[in-house]
């Protein structure tokens, strides 16, 4: 009996490829926040004389109210709290779960995954201190809603002739071919719902960190309108070095 | 804190505390700082206030002047730190808010009466 093949001595060992390790590097490394819109204003650069548009953020402090460990839940995440709320305002089962942490009655829960969650405990307090001035951030929120908007406004199609005799004021136009192939194609722009989505903004730099009042500004505009939900984080970059 | 008080406390870090009250058709000199290869210097430019608009932090005015027969008009954000200074060398009397009917006019036309009621100081 010959060994047609050989096992190592400490059995077999799967060993990811090179390029699985680096993907699970380029995960993010660090949580985020949630905040306000408060508005936006502008301040200047007083060495280079520049004015900057900024919009004012009104972010955390945000509780930890659950931490996700492998083991458990099969992957690791912090999940932080945001805006405290009357006790009322809440039902039975989420200020039980908010009561595990310790943390009064609060409005809003995200998470946020992280590959290592031993730097986090429950109930320990995120500030806006995670953000330096400088530094990258993706910001989503939910834009402002529009309703049932039209071809102009939605997909920005010229409009008609308004006047010599015309009705095409608002029209679409064309919308395709016609016996053949006597269907309208999938995709075809056209009026709808516009708005009340959550968009994200990437690589907005941070002007400056207020952990006092807990502001920050951020250089350019934000989704949605004064007093939207936010949620901020550094920057996704794909394939980045941690 | 409301978000209109953080707002303005904001703005208020950035605000100039001497700005001269400044009227629609006051002649003016502000004086521009300037970067010159790696020098500093303040560039005068001398005008006619035609309209001035918004408040606070981002109060602006434009001030239009003829440079050699061509109509200038430049726009001066009052409390950026590229605005070194600004005299007021003449009060003007005007029954307008925006003087935009001097774009029109050339030579004499453009004369703005002197009052001399409001000071040149502040």
């Amino acid at each position: 009996m010959g060994a047609a093949f050989s096992v190592p001595a400490g059995g077999l060992v799967y060993s990811p490829p090179k390029c699985c390790l680096e993907k699970e590097r380029a995960k993010p490394v660090s949580i985020g926040i949630l905040g306000t819109k408060l508005g936006m204003t502008q301040i200047f650069d007083q060495e280079k004389g520049i004015a900057i548009p900024v919009t004012v953020i009104e972010a955390g402090p945000c509780t930890i109210t659950q931490i996700k460990t492998e083991p458990t839940d099969g992957y690791s995440s912090v999940q932080l709290g945001y805006k405290a709320v009357k006790e009322k305002a809440l039902n039975k089962p989420l200020l039980g779960h908010l009561a595990k942490a310790g943390a009064s009655p609060l409005r809003h829960l995200k998470e946020y995954r992280v590959p290592d969650t031993s730097d986090f405990e429950l109930g320990q307090d995120i500030k806006v201190d995670i953000f330096s001035p400088g530094q990258l951030v993706d910001i989503s929120g939910n834009s402002i809603g529009r309703g049932f908007a039209g071809y102009q406004k939605r997909h920005n199609f010229r409009r008609g002739q308004m006047t010599h005799g015309s009705k095409s004021h608002r029209l679409p136009g064309s919308t395709g071919p016609g016996t053949t192939p006597g269907r309208i194609f999938p995709g075809k722009k056209m009026a709808g719902r516009y708005g009340g989505k959550t968009i994200t903004v990437r690589k907005l730099t941070v002007v400056s960190v207020d952990t006092e009042r807990n502001v920050l500004l951020v250089k350019g505009s934000i989704p949605g309108k004064t007093g939207n939900l936010l949620n901020i984080r550094p920057t996704n970059t794909v394939g980045a070095k941690s | 804190m409301k978000a209109e008080e953080i707002i303005r406390s904001i703005e208020a870090e950035h605000l100039k505390d001497k700005v001269p009250t400044i009227h629609v058709g006051d002649l003016i000199r502000v004086g521009i700082r300037i970067q010159e290869g790696g020098k500093e210097r303040v560039q005068p430019y001398e005008g006619t206030v035609i309209a001035k608009r918004n408040g606070g932090l981002n109060e602006t005015i434009t001030v239009r002047r003829i440079f050699q027969g061509v109509g200038v008009e430049r726009v001066f954000l009052l409390h950026s730190p590229r605005v070194a200074n600004i005299k007021i060398i003449r009060r003007g009397k005007v029954r307008r808010a925006k003087l935009y009917y001097l774009r029109d006019r050339v030579g004499k036309a453009t004369r703005i009466k002197q009052r001399f009621d409001r000071s040149l100081e502040g």
